[in-house]
């Protein structure tokens, strides 16, 4: 492993002479991660940089999205176990020198890749053609094979525009576009209501779900005829704000201010006798919430 | 002249006014209709689900093989659910009908539960036939209640559009058949609730049916309350505390408090329990800043804080970034046993470490100070009950709550298969797996949310 990573370096640098850019490697270097300790669910740059330098490596297989899941864990710790770290699955001081030191990141390459939303991989050798097309069409590349595996690498990402774009964590059992809905939905309903009072609503809804008396999905419950008065007159769809999205993500992920709340009205407009009849758990905003 | 472009200008915008009155009338005639029409076919494919059902329910008392019988519980089971969803799509959110949406649930719960079994071994007990023979009983007063509803409903032309009307505006419809026929559905429904679907079922009932009773120390007043608040974020005297006791139906019986901090400008609300004055969640709502902390110091945060407010030993099961908030969920150890049930979360703001948030109403409804863990068979012997192509990566003690909600200790086995993670629960008593749960991966951003 260790030869290997020396070839590939020794590589490197000549590619990297040839093209006049030694300079900006060596600050890459020198640069390497920001110094915080990494660990799994994170996001942001430096999930990006671990994973494209795992992968360079060979451990890392996944599509570099910035999350750093479960397939970033198993192969950080094959790294921390080949190279003799402590496998803790943490990227903290030592594990990010050694792998600085192992890697080569071309910061400025991946994160244009990322924005443009095409599939790519950072693999150690691969990696330089499909660079130096990507950067310059016009600087031609030598070796066959590197242009062989370019040609195909950028057929596909041609043919199938996948949007490689940064992924995001979402509450398990959920899907963004579930949130998505959600938000709408709360958005619709209780714009106008407090910040708990929007979470109560989305806490209604998740409530609902598991409930045997209701749909078992998210939009059977939303889009339930007469459920939601939102949904009776469009204001659904409405583009919602920030908040209800947070207050949608806090109650996926397990508040609930309403005490398992079923139903809620608004005193004020509520129409139907019977809803005042349920089991009145509290009163949050302008809303009153019963089993 | 000019009195005849008049006469001719008005005449045309006349005749334009007319023909666009007239195809607005068709559209929203077009749409009415479109509306009708869907609720029109859910509720005949209710009637026929439920027809489908009752004489499905009927051939299984009849039956005597064990092969014949698990395929038509399936079936049973397969059209509860399709009997669910057609109600899920008829305008009766204010209609009181959850009786049978209830009665539905459980029944395919039960017809599941049944079919997966190896009747071979553990063939129908006479009391399940004596259920099967009142779920029959029953599902024949819906269907019949359903037909009679569907038949006047014919014969008359009712629309459910009315019905959504009358209901949405809470006036009487011309004729109540529909509604009443639902109604009359629900009642008879009602009469069916001793109904005994078995332990299986109604362990569901009973974490329905969890309070926080069993809570150590003494009610306290909202004065109480206030002070444990106060103490409990060690504020300052000039923050605004508003508190707010729960109706009495509630559930869970507890004290709202809303605590505003002039200083920060930041709102947090808590929910205390009347009965010893524990938090059941906190969350408190300010403007959260671009990341300047890592996932990992936020995390050391959230550890303090458990550590300051919980007596138990937590640890971390999992942990999240969702951009400038980090979530963090802790369960209970105990003996080096993870006790799933009692888990707490807590979420962190990535700006400068503050605690955003603790949700702590599982673990006071699940929390046993001493549970003894009991593994019967050895790490080893479990393991041979994992798939051969599983690998194991890390292995620890668990009590989770199994699918029929039954408290089991298990080994934990966290290991891939190709790409995925999975974490499988083999149960320490007899083998079982107990449980498998493929760990989600992070979604492609197909859109920025």
């Amino acid at each position: 492993m260790k030869r290997n990573s020396a070839y590939i370096k020794g590589v490197f640098v000549i590619i990297a002479l040839c093209f006049g850019l030694l300079a900006g490697f060596g600050q890459n270097n020198a640069q390497a991660f920001s110094n915080q300790v990494i660990q799994v669910g994170a996001t942001g740059e430096d999930v990006v940089e671990l994973q494209s330098r795992l992968q360079y490596l060979g451990f890392y297989t996944g599509n570099i999205d910035g999350v750093f899941g479960w397939r970033t864990y198993w192969a950080l710790r094959n790294f921390q176990y080949e190279f003799g770290l402590p496998i803790d699955g943490l990227a903290g001081g030592t594990t990010k020198n050694k792998l600085a030191k192992a890697s080569k990141y071309d910061k400025a390459w991946v994160n244009k890749q990322i924005d443009t939303g095409k599939k790519f991989s950072y693999y150690g050798g691969e990696k330089k053609s499909t660079k130096s097309g990507a950067a310059k069409g016009g600087t031609a590349t030598k070796g066959g094979a590197a242009k062989g595996t370019k040609g195909t690498g950028q057929g596909q990402a041609k043919a199938k525009p996948a949007q490689v774009k940064p992924a995001k964590n979402i509450p398990n059992g959920y899907s963004q576009n579930d949130v998505n809905l959600m938000a709408n939905a709360v958005y619709g309903e209780a714009r106008g209501e407090p910040y708990i009072g929007q979470v109560a609503v989305a806490a209604v809804i998740i409530n609902r779900v598991e409930s045997a008396t209701f749909p078992n999905t998210v939009s059977g419950v939303i889009f339930e005829p007469g459920a939601f008065t939102a949904v009776a007159d469009g204001q659904i769809y409405l583009t919602p704000n920030d908040q209800a999205k947070k207050a949608v993500m806090d109650a996926l992920n397990g508040w609930d201010p309403t005490g398992e709340a079923e139903y809620y009205f608004n005193p004020d407009t509520a129409t139907s006798g019977w809803i005042w009849g349920r089991p009145q758990i509290k009163k949050i905003g302008k809303h009153i919430f019963c089993n | 002249m000019i009195r005849t472009i008049l006469i001719v200008l008005l005449f045309v915008a006349v005749a334009g006014t007319g023909y666009w009155g007239y195809s607005e009338h068709q559209e929203k005639n077009a749409v009415l209709l479109q509306a009708e029409n869907n609720y029109q076919r859910a509720f005949h494919d209710l009637n026929f689900h439920m027809d489908s059902l009752h004489d499905k329910i009927g051939e299984t008392i009849a039956m005597n093989t064990r092969n014949q019988l698990s395929p038509a519980l399936a079936q049973v089971w397969r059209l509860t659910s399709e009997a669910h969803n057609d109600v899920g799509q008829l305008p009766l959110a204010l209609l009181p009908f959850n009786k049978t949406e209830e009665f539905l649930t459980k029944m395919g719960e039960f017809s599941y539960r049944a079919a997966v079994r190896d009747l071979d071994k553990n063939p129908l007990t006479d009391k399940e036939y004596n259920t099967l023979k009142e779920l029959y009983a029953n599902s024949t007063e819906i269907q019949n209640e359903l037909r009679r509803t569907e038949s006047l409903a014919q014969k008359n032309n009712l629309r459910w559009m009315d019905v959504e009307m009358a209901l949405a505006t809470n006036k009487q419809p011309e004729d109540n058949t529909i509604i009443d026929g639902f109604k009359t559905v629900d009642k008879s429904v009602e009469g069916y609730t001793d109904v005994d679907f078995g332990t299986e079922v109604s362990n569901m009932e009973k974490m329905k049916d969890r309070d926080l009773s069993q809570l150590k120390g003494k009610k306290i007043s909202k004065d109480e309350a206030k002070k444990i608040a106060i103490d409990f974020f060690q504020l300052k005297k000039n923050v605004k505390i508003t508190v707010e006791s729960t109706g009495k139906e509630a559930k869970y019986d507890a004290y709202s408090l809303t605590l505003y901090n002039p200083e920060t400008k930041g709102t947090t609300y808590m929910d205390l329990t009347k009965k010893g004055g524990y938090p059941l969640y906190v969350l408190y709502d300010r403007n959260v800043g671009k990341p300047k902390i890592s996932l990992n110091e936020a995390m050391m945060q959230a550890e303090d804080f458990l550590k300051k407010h919980m007596e138990s030993t937590m640890e971390m099961v999992t942990s999240d970034q969702y951009d400038n908030i980090g979530v963090f969920t802790y369960a209970r150890l105990q003996d080096d046993v993870r006790i799933y049930p009692e888990t707490v979360s807590v979420k962190v703001a990535l700006d400068n470490g503050d605690i955003m948030g603790y949700e702590g109403t599982d673990f006071l409804l699940a929390h046993v100070d001493k549970r003894t863990p009991v593994f019967k068979i050895s790490e080893k012997e479990a393991r041979t009950n994992l798939n051969p192509n599983f690998q194991v990566k890390e292995i620890s003690k668990a009590l989770i709550r199994n699918d029929i909600n039954e408290e089991v200790y298990c080994y934990e086995f966290l290991g891939t298969l190709g790409d995925d993670t999975f974490r499988v629960f083999i149960n320490a008593e007899n083998g079982n797996e107990e449980e498998v749960k493929k760990m989600k991966e992070a979604e492609p951003s197909y859109n920025d949310i």
